[in-house]
């Protein structure tokens, strides 16, 4: 929090209510002691406080000391983030809390497959677009391709959209991952 | 961290059952509030084997007694409370307690009896998931899978629960974990990397609020639990601080006593059913100065027009508890006590004179005359602030620990009995947990053997844990249990009446038992008491008793707590005289 000096701020808006505030949406990733039950924490508080949860990756990132990382992109007003994350730090194993909103502080990916089936032309407009999203594909038969594609969340949106006529059967995504920029650690 | 654990390796390995006894003993535990069962059997019988003079078991009636019990041990001592009970039912009756101590961030740690490792998720008899149902509802809980862990498991469960923002913690110890043997770890073991609460206070910041402090005109202090969590340091740097500002003081429910009621600058409590003066006085201020209290819809009434004309300093060691339901302007994350002192010396340092306060004690004065706690008084029947009052005269020379239950007794005894001491007041303020006062009130016991403790009770409240009158009579616990028997949930048809129509929907105390006969039937003594002119010779002949006393006291029937300041309403929107029934409009009425 930024120190504004208090004597020359005017009185306190008290209304919470927000009525005017705006949702925004936010990546946060969270450092953790690797537990058992330390995702539970996680997801039981955004569950009992009523915040949301967009989606969710975990992985430990850490062997020697047991750390894993949360990435969940939530959204609320600028009120319940504040919120959000404190109460994520009143977990004992919640070490760290960043915001690493795709913006200038950070950078989002996502991994996704997709399984298309379809033959003739369909299928060759399939390859072509993946082609253009440079998608990979890692599995083929006759008649379907598993194409795997790594991007921005909305690049993963768009290219589902293209697949959807073309004979899109499944979709699997990995929910966001996010890291800051630059040299420092987040 | 190894160094603890290669000197301990050289030592014997023993049970888990003896690392718990242990545990308990470094961490200073001089009683538990317990009841047994299969899941629990070898800390039971590393109790017996430990012999009694070391640690001292309280068997209770109900698990839900024991939780209670180790709250109210650690309300009046400052120190943890402990509770030991059995897997399946006897975690989950303690559940109760558990979220009650969180709401009240009481300090205390529950140990759990769980089924054998091997048999976890198998539906195994007495099963339940304990840390799944108690993980929302305790600061932190843990289940041991090896006994090597056990030892250091339990000095970070006391470190977890007493420090920072103190809670619960509940360590779920699986049978096999009991039995097998393992080396024991000291309290230096405890690594808890990712958990460091902030205490000291950001100087930068206390200079900021000295500055708002000394060109304040209408100031207040709004004080509740957090300071008497803070410990005693924390409530004598308060009475400092007020000394050298002459600003009046409020406080929540929860922290009655660390500032003295009989203080001139003292303005009651405020909130729902608080004091005219200290309500306004929170409306009207230009500088509110928030000490380890948060908010609660309770004290704030109508959001949106609270204290519309302040500026607000927040100190709490709980960073979530800062702009959670109300924007301030300048948070102190830190420990009451040394942000108290903090503000002590640096208004000592700065010599510029503060303005006058005269024009706001005249207002304060007027709002003072209102006597707002004021009620009809009677001749031939009690009423219940009368009894309240009396109660208090007749005690407050004595060393006198008080409890309450919850409902209109609960109000009317924060109304009317004083404390000038902190720790002497224990009440379920966040949960509003009916049944919390009688077990309580035997933790306070059992923690001040010599002291006078006296549950306020409800008719209603009190049958939820009747039992543990036994628990008293058993361990010669001499509490005693004050029933303002109104026949009714009293705080239920209140609500009624101004809010429904007048429609008593079960909130008779149909059936009521024979309170004397029921006390004597425990073991206890019984009085009873129906005339105003009768009052204070029971009073006293309950307090000369030595053993546990029932006094069913019978007051008026349909008396409402007053004043009290509607759901919807703004602080300055108090009813102070009698309820008409058009007090509450159609918002109000949706919230709680
Ligand atoms: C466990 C529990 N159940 C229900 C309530 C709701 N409740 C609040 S006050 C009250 C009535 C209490 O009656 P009594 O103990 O006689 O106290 P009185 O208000 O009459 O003084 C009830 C039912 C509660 N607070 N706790
Ligand atoms: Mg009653």
């Amino acid at each position: 929090m930024s120190e504004p000096d208090p004597q020359n701020m005017p009185a306190s808006a008290y209304d919470m209510s927000h009525a005017e505030e705006r949702d925004e949406r936010r990546t946060l990733a969270i450092m953790v002691d690797n537990e058992p039950g330390v995702l539970a924490r996680v997801v039981g508080l955004f569950a009992a406080r009523g915040y949301n949860i967009e989606s969710l990756t975990v992985a430990e990132v850490d062997e020697t000391r047991h750390r894993s990382r949360i990435t969940i992109v939530t959204s609320g007003t600028p009120h319940t983030l504040e919120q959000i994350e404190a109460q994520l730090l009143r977990l004992i194993p919640v070490g760290k809390v960043t915001d690493i909103t795709n913006s200038k502080r950070g950078v989002e990916r996502e991994l996704a497959l997709f399984k298309v089936s379809g033959s003739g032309e369909k299928r060759v407009e399939a390859l072509r677009i993946a082609e253009i999203f440079r998608a990979r594909v890692i599995d083929t038969t006759n008649a379907s391709f598993i194409f795997e594609l790594t991007g921005a969340s909305d690049k993963i949106d768009q290219f589902r959209e293209l697949m959807r006529p073309l004979g899109l059967v499944e979709l699997s995504r990995t929910g966001v991952l996010s890291i800051k920029r630059g040299a420092e650690k987040g | 961290m190894t160094g603890v654990i290669e000197k301990e390796e050289k030592a014997e390995a023993m049970t888990g059952a003896d690392i718990v006894i242990r545990a308990l003993k470094e961490q200073g535990v001089d009683t538990i509030f317990g009841y047994p069962g299969g899941a629990v059997l070898p800390i039971y019988d590393a109790i017996y084997q430990s012999g009694a003079g070391d640690i001292r078991h309280i068997l209770v009636r109900h698990e839900q007694g024991a939780g209670h019990a180790a709250e109210g041990y650690a309300r009046s001592t400052g120190k943890c409370g402990v509770a030991l009970v059995t897997s399946g039912p006897g975690a989950t009756n303690m559940v109760t307690p558990i979220a009650d101590a969180m709401m009240d961030s009481i300090p205390m740690v529950v140990l759990t009896g769980q089924v054998p490792s091997h048999l976890i998720g198998t539906d195994a008899f007495q099963e339940c998931d304990t840390v799944g149902i108690t993980r929302c509802c305790a600061k932190h809980n843990y289940l041991v899978l090896d006994t090597d862990d056990l030892a250091r498991t339990i000095h970070e469960a006391f470190y977890v629960a007493t420090s920072g923002r103190p809670g619960p913690v509940v360590i779920d110890i699986p049978k096999d974990i009991q039995f097998a043997k393992g080396l024991y770890q000291t309290r230096q073991s405890v690594h808890l990397p990712t958990y460091r609460p902030q205490t000291e206070p950001n100087l930068t910041k206390i200079e900021a609020a000295v500055r708002l402090m000394k060109a304040a005109k209408r100031p207040v202090f709004y004080t509740g639990g957090g300071v008497i969590n803070s410990g005693d340091a924390a409530s004598t740097a308060l009475r400092k601080l007020q000394a050298l500002t002459g600003f009046p003081v409020t406080s929540t429910l929860m922290g009655l006593g660390a500032f003295p009621a009989t203080h001139k600058d003292w303005l009651g409590m405020l909130g729902m059913h608080g004091s005219y003066e200290a309500n306004n006085a929170m409306h009207d201020c230009d500088l509110m100065i928030c000490v380890g209290a948060r908010f609660d819809d309770r004290v704030t009434g109508r959001i949106d027009a609270f204290s519309p004309g302040s500026k607000k300093i927040h100190i709490d060691i709980d960073p979530s508890s800062i702009n959670k339901t109300v924007r301030v302007d300048l948070p102190i994350i830190a420990d009451c006590a040394k942000a108290l002192n903090a503000l002590i010396e640096t208004w000592q340092k700065d010599n510029s004179a503060p303005p006058s306060l005269v024009a706001w004690q005249q207002e304060i004065a007027l709002w003072r005359g209102r006597k707002c706690f004021t009620y009809q008084e009677d001749k031939q029947l009690i009423k219940p602030q009368y009894a309240i009052e009396r109660l208090y005269e007749l005690t407050k020379s004595r060393n006198t620990y008080i409890t309450t239950e919850v409902g209109q007794h609960q109000m009317w005894a924060a109304q009317h009995y004083h404390f000038d001491e902190p720790n002497r007041w224990m009440t379920s303020g966040g949960l509003g947990t009916m049944g919390y006062g009688l077990p309580a009130a035997i933790g306070v016991q059992v923690a001040h053997p010599d002291a006078l403790v006296i549950d306020i009770a409800g008719e209603a409240s009190v049958q939820m844990v009747m039992q543990e009158m036994s628990t008293a009579v058993q361990h010669d616990l001499p509490i005693k249990i004050f029933i303002l028997n109104n026949e009714w949930m009293g705080m239920v048809r209140q609500w009624q009446q101004l809010l429904h129509g007048e429609r008593y929907s079960h909130s008779y105390s149909d059936a009521l038992p024979d309170f004397v006969k029921l006390a004597e039937a425990y073991g206890g003594m019984g009085l009873l008491c129906n005339h105003p002119g009768d009052l204070d010779a029971q009073i006293e002949a309950m307090i000369a008793y030595n053993g546990p006393v029932i006094f069913d006291c019978r007051v008026t029937k349909d008396e409402n707590c007053l004043p009290m300041i509607p759901s919807g309403a703004a602080h300055n929107q108090m009813i102070l005289g009698e309820i008409v029934g058009d007090e509450i409009d159609e918002k109000g009425k949706a919230l709680v």
